[in-house]
C-alpha cells in the first residue's frame, strides 16, 4: 500500500510540475496593451487529485493481474514479413498491363528458382548442410517426368508426385552414406553426385536421349489439352470453354499451377519449422554435439531435411520440364547448383523472403541487364559484390524464432529457487 | 528408493593408442545425490563423461543404468539414445548452447524427444493437432518455469549466445534438466563463474538434487563448490581412481593431498 501510495504520490507530484504551468497560469490581456497573469489553482487541484486517484486506482487494478503465470504466444503457422503483399502481386501478375507473355514466362522461372531455393534453404540455411550437387534431384525430378510420359504415357498430373517422391528417395539414398561427413567434405561430395547424375544422364542415350535431349508433354487443365494440335481423345480447352486458342493459356496456366504448388510448399516449410524437427535441424546447424547429447537423432534428422530438399527440387524439375517441353542434360549443371546456392546464400540463410527477393534478383536481374549485352554479366557479379558487401548476411538475415512466450515482466526470483 | 545404485561403473578402461585416459575405473552414483569427480588435469574426467554419454566407445568394461524398469549398457548404446531412453543428460566443459536460437528455443529443443512423439512423424504437427498444441504448450510451460528458476524468464525470447556468460552457464544447465534425465552431468559447472555465480550455482544445483532426486554427477575443479555440494567425492588421478568417500574423508587423505600437491 505504501508503495502504491509512493507511486501515485510521484504520479500527482509530475501532474503538478507539468500543469502548474500549462493550466496554472493563463496570459490575459490587462488592458491598455499590457499583459497580465491570471491564476487557476483550482485547475491544477484537479488535474493533480486526477492524477493522484488515477495512478492509486489503476495500480490496485493492475496490482491482482500480475500473472504469476506466463503465457506461450503461438506465432501464426506462417509468418512471413509482406507475405500478403507478394502473394497478391504473384495473383495479379499475369493481368497487369506490361505482363507479356515474355514477363509472365520469366515470372515462372522466377518461381521455380524460389522452389528450389526454398528447398534448398531447407538443407543448407536450416540444416546447415551444404549441399554443392543439388541439381542433382532437380534432374532427378524433370527426367522422372519426362521417362515416365515417354515410356509409360503417364501425365502431367500424374509423375508430378511420383516425380517429387523419386527425388526425395534420391535425397535418402544419397543421404545414408554421406550425411556422416561434415562441411567441406559433404559439400565434395554431393558436388560429385551432382556431376554423376549429369554424366550417367549424357551417357545413357537409349533411354534418356543422352545429349539430346527428351521431350516432355504439357499439362494438361483437368484432361483438356492446352495445346495448338490436340492428341487424340482430348478435348481442348479452347474448344471447352468455346474460346479461341491463344498460346497465352498455356502459359497462365503453368504460371498459376508453379505458384500454388509454391505456396503449398512454403506453407509446409514453415510449418515444418515450428515443429520438433524443424528446430531440431537448426538445432543441429548451431551444434551438433549438444543436440546428440539432448537426444536428437542426428542421421534422422539430416536425412528428413535432405530428403524434403530434394523432394521441392523434384516437384521444380517437373514444372522445369513441362515448362520447356523438352530437356536435357545441358540445363543440369554445376551452374545451376551454384545458382542456387547463390540465392539462399543471398538472401539469407533460413529466411523465406530472402529467397524470393533474391530469386529475383539473380533469375530477374540478368534479364533486365540484356539490354546491355556483353556486360550483362558484369553487372550481374557487381550486383553480387555490392549486396555481399552491403549485406554479409544475406539480404534479410533476422531469424524469426519459432516459439516465443509474451514476456511479462515478473520480480526476478534471482538464480536458485 | 531401491537398494540398487542409479549408475554403476564397472572396470571402466579407455585407452586412446597407447595412452591410458582411463584405467580399470569402477565406481558408484545413487539417486538424490552429488557425486563429484575430481582430479588434476587430464585425469580422464571428461572422457569419463563422454564415455557415459556415448562421445566415445569404452575400450572395455561397462557402464550400467539402473531405472524403475530395468537397465541400461551405456556403453552399447549411441549417444542421442543414452540421452533419450536412459536418461542421462549433459553440459560441457565449454559451454554448447545453439547461440542462434532463443533461449525459450534452446529449453524447446531440449524436448525433442517428447514433441516428436506428440507431433507423430510431424503429421499432427502439420494438421495443427489439439493433441500436438497442448504437447507445445506443455513444453513451454516446462521451459518457461525453468526460465523462472534460473531467472532468465524475461530474457526468453533473447537469442541465447546474446545472453552474459554466467546465464549461458545456469542456462545449459536447465537445458540438460528439460531432457527430464535421470542423470545429470555437469562438466565444470562453476568455470569462469565469479565468487557470487559460483555460490548461487551451489544452490541451485542442492536445489536440483532436492526438488527432482536424480543423481548428479559433478566434475570440478573449484574446491568450494565440491566440498559443500557433494555427497561423495571420487578422486581420479592418471585415469585411476585413487580414492572414494565423503567429501571430508577424501580431503584428509594423503593419497589425494600427494596428487595435488607433488611430492619431493
Amino acid at each position: 500500500m505504501i508503495a502504491r501510495l509512493k507511486d501515485a504520490g510521484l504520479a500527482g507530484l509530475a501532474a503538478f510540475g507539468l500543469s502548474l504551468p500549462m493550466l496554472g497560469l493563463e496570459t490575459i490581456d490587462a488592458g491598455n496593451g499590457k499583459l497580465g497573469l491570471a491564476t487557476h489553482f483550482d485547475r491544477v487541484a484537479i488535474t493533480v487529485a486526477m492524477v493522484f486517484l488515477g495512478r492509486l486506482f489503476l495500480s490496485r487494478v493492475r496490482l491482482p493481474k500480475l500473472p504469476a503465470k506466463f503465457q506461450v504466444t503461438r506465432l501464426p503457422a506462417v509468418h512471413i514479413p509482406w507475405a500478403p503483399f507478394f502473394i497478391v502481386l504473384a495473383l495479379i501478375l499475369p493481368v497487369l498491363p506490361f505482363a507479356s507473355r515474355y514477363v509472365v514466362d520469366l515470372a515462372t522461372t522466377v518461381l521455380i528458382y524460389v522452389m528450389l531455393g526454398s528447398g534448398l534453404n531447407v538443407v543448407v540455411g536450416l540444416a546447415g548442410l551444404l549441399d554443392l550437387g543439388y541439381v542433382a534431384f532437380y534432374a532427378v525430378g524433370a527426367y522422372s517426368f519426362a521417362l515416365l510420359a515417354k515410356y509409360l504415357h503417364f501425365t502431367f498430373w500424374e509423375a508430378l508426385p511420383l516425380a517429387g517422391l523419386f527425388a526425395g528417395s534420391f535425397g535418402l539414398l544419397l543421404g545414408f552414406p554421406v550425411l556422416r561427413l561434415r562441411g567441406d567434405y559433404l559439400a565434395i561430395v554431393t558436388l560429385g553426385f551432382g556431376e554423376i547424375i549429369r554424366i550417367i544422364l549424357i551417357n545413357l542415350p537409349p533411354v534418356t536421349g543422352g545429349p539430346n535431349g527428351i521431350d516432355v508433354p504439357r499439362p494438361s487443365f483437368f484432361g483438356l489439352a492446352m495445346e495448338r494440335s490436340v492428341p487424340k481423345g482430348m478435348t481442348s480447352f479452347a474448344h471447352f470453354f468455346n474460346i479461341g486458342f491463344d498460346p497465352m493459356q498455356r502459359v497462365w496456366f503453368l504460371y498459376y499451377i508453379v505458384l500454388a504448388l509454391l505456396l503449398a510448399a512454403i506453407l509446409l516449410i514453415q510449418r515444418l519449422r515450428r515443429l520438433p524437427v524443424g528446430r531440431a535441424w537448426e538445432a543441429l546447424r548451431e551444434d551438433e554435439i549438444a543436440s546428440r547429447a539432448l537426444g536428437i537423432d542426428p542421421t534422422k534428422t539430416k536425412l528428413s531435411a535432405f530428403a524434403i530438399g530434394a523432394m521441392l527440387a523434384g516437384f521444380a524439375g517437373c514444372f522445369f520440364a513441362t515448362r520447356q517441353g523438352f530437356i536435357s542434360p545441358e540445363s543440369f549443371t554445376f551452374m545451376e547448383s551454384a545458382t542456387i546456392l547463390a540465392i539462399v546464400v543471398l538472401g539469407g540463410m533460413g529466411s523465406q523472403l530472402g529467397v524470393v527477393l533474391a530469386s529475383l534478383v539473380l533469375v530477374g536481374l540478368p534479364e533486365v541487364g540484356r539490354q546491355f549485352a556483353e556486360f550483362r554479366m558484369i553487372l550481374f557479379g557487381m550486383a553480387m559484390i555490392a549486396i555481399m558487401v552491403w549485406r554479409p548476411k544475406g539480404l534479410l538475415s533476422h531469424r524469426q524464432p519459432t516459439i516465443k512466450l509474451s514476456t511479462i515482466k515478473l520480480p526476478k526470483p534471482g538464480a536458485g529457487v | 528408493m531401491s537398494a540398487a545404485p542409479l549408475l554403476e561403473v564397472q572396470n571402466l578402461s579407455m585407452r586412446f593408442g597407447g595412452l591410458v585416459a582411463i584405467d580399470d575405473l569402477s565406481f558408484t552414483a545413487n539417486r538424490a545425490e552429488i557425486t563429484s569427480i575430481i582430479g588434476p588435469n587430464g585425469a580422464g574426467k571428461t572422457t569419463l563423461f563422454n564415455c557415459l554419454t556415448g562421445f566415445y566407445r569404452p575400450s572395455s568394461g561397462r557402464l550400467i543404468l539402473h531405472d524403475d524398469a530395468g537397465s541400461h549398457d551405456l556403453e552399447r548404446m549411441r549417444g542421442y539414445r543414452i540421452a533419450r531412453e536412459a536418461g542421462v543428460a549433459r553440459t560441457f566443459q565449454n559451454i554448447r548452447l545453439f547461440p542462434g536460437m532463443t533461449v525459450l528455443e534452446n529449453l524447446v529443443v531440449a524436448q525433442h524427444a517428447r514433441l516428436m512423439r506428440a507431433s507423430v512423424w510431424s503429421i499432427a504437427g502439420i494438421l495443427g493437432l489439439a493433441s500436438y498444441r497442448r504437447a507445445e504448450d506443455a513444453a513451454a510451460e516446462l521451459a518457461g518455469d525453468w526460465l523462472r528458476r534460473i531467472g532468465l524468464l524475461d530474457r526468453a525470447d533473447a537469442l541465447a549466445g546474446s545472453l552474459p556468460y554466467g546465464a549461458q552457464r545456469r542456462l545449459e544447465i536447465a537445458r540438460a534438466m528439460c531432457t527430464e534425465p535421470r542423470l545429470l552431468c555437469l562438466d565444470e559447472p562453476a568455470a569462469g563463474l565469479n565468487p557470487r555465480e559460483s555460490a548461487e550455482l551451489k544452490e541451485f544445483i542442492r536445489a536440483i538434487r532436492e526438488r527432482h532426486a536424480i543423481g548428479i554427477l559433478l566434475v570440478e575443479h573449484d574446491m568450494s563448490v565440491v566440498m559443500a555440494i557433494s555427497d561423495r567425492v571420487v578422486v581420479l588421478d592418471y585415469g585411476a581412481k585413487i580414492a572414494d568417500g565423503p567429501p571430508a574423508a577424501v580431503r584428509a587423505d594423503p593419497r589425494v593431498i600427494r596428487a595435488y600437491l607433488g611430492e619431493e
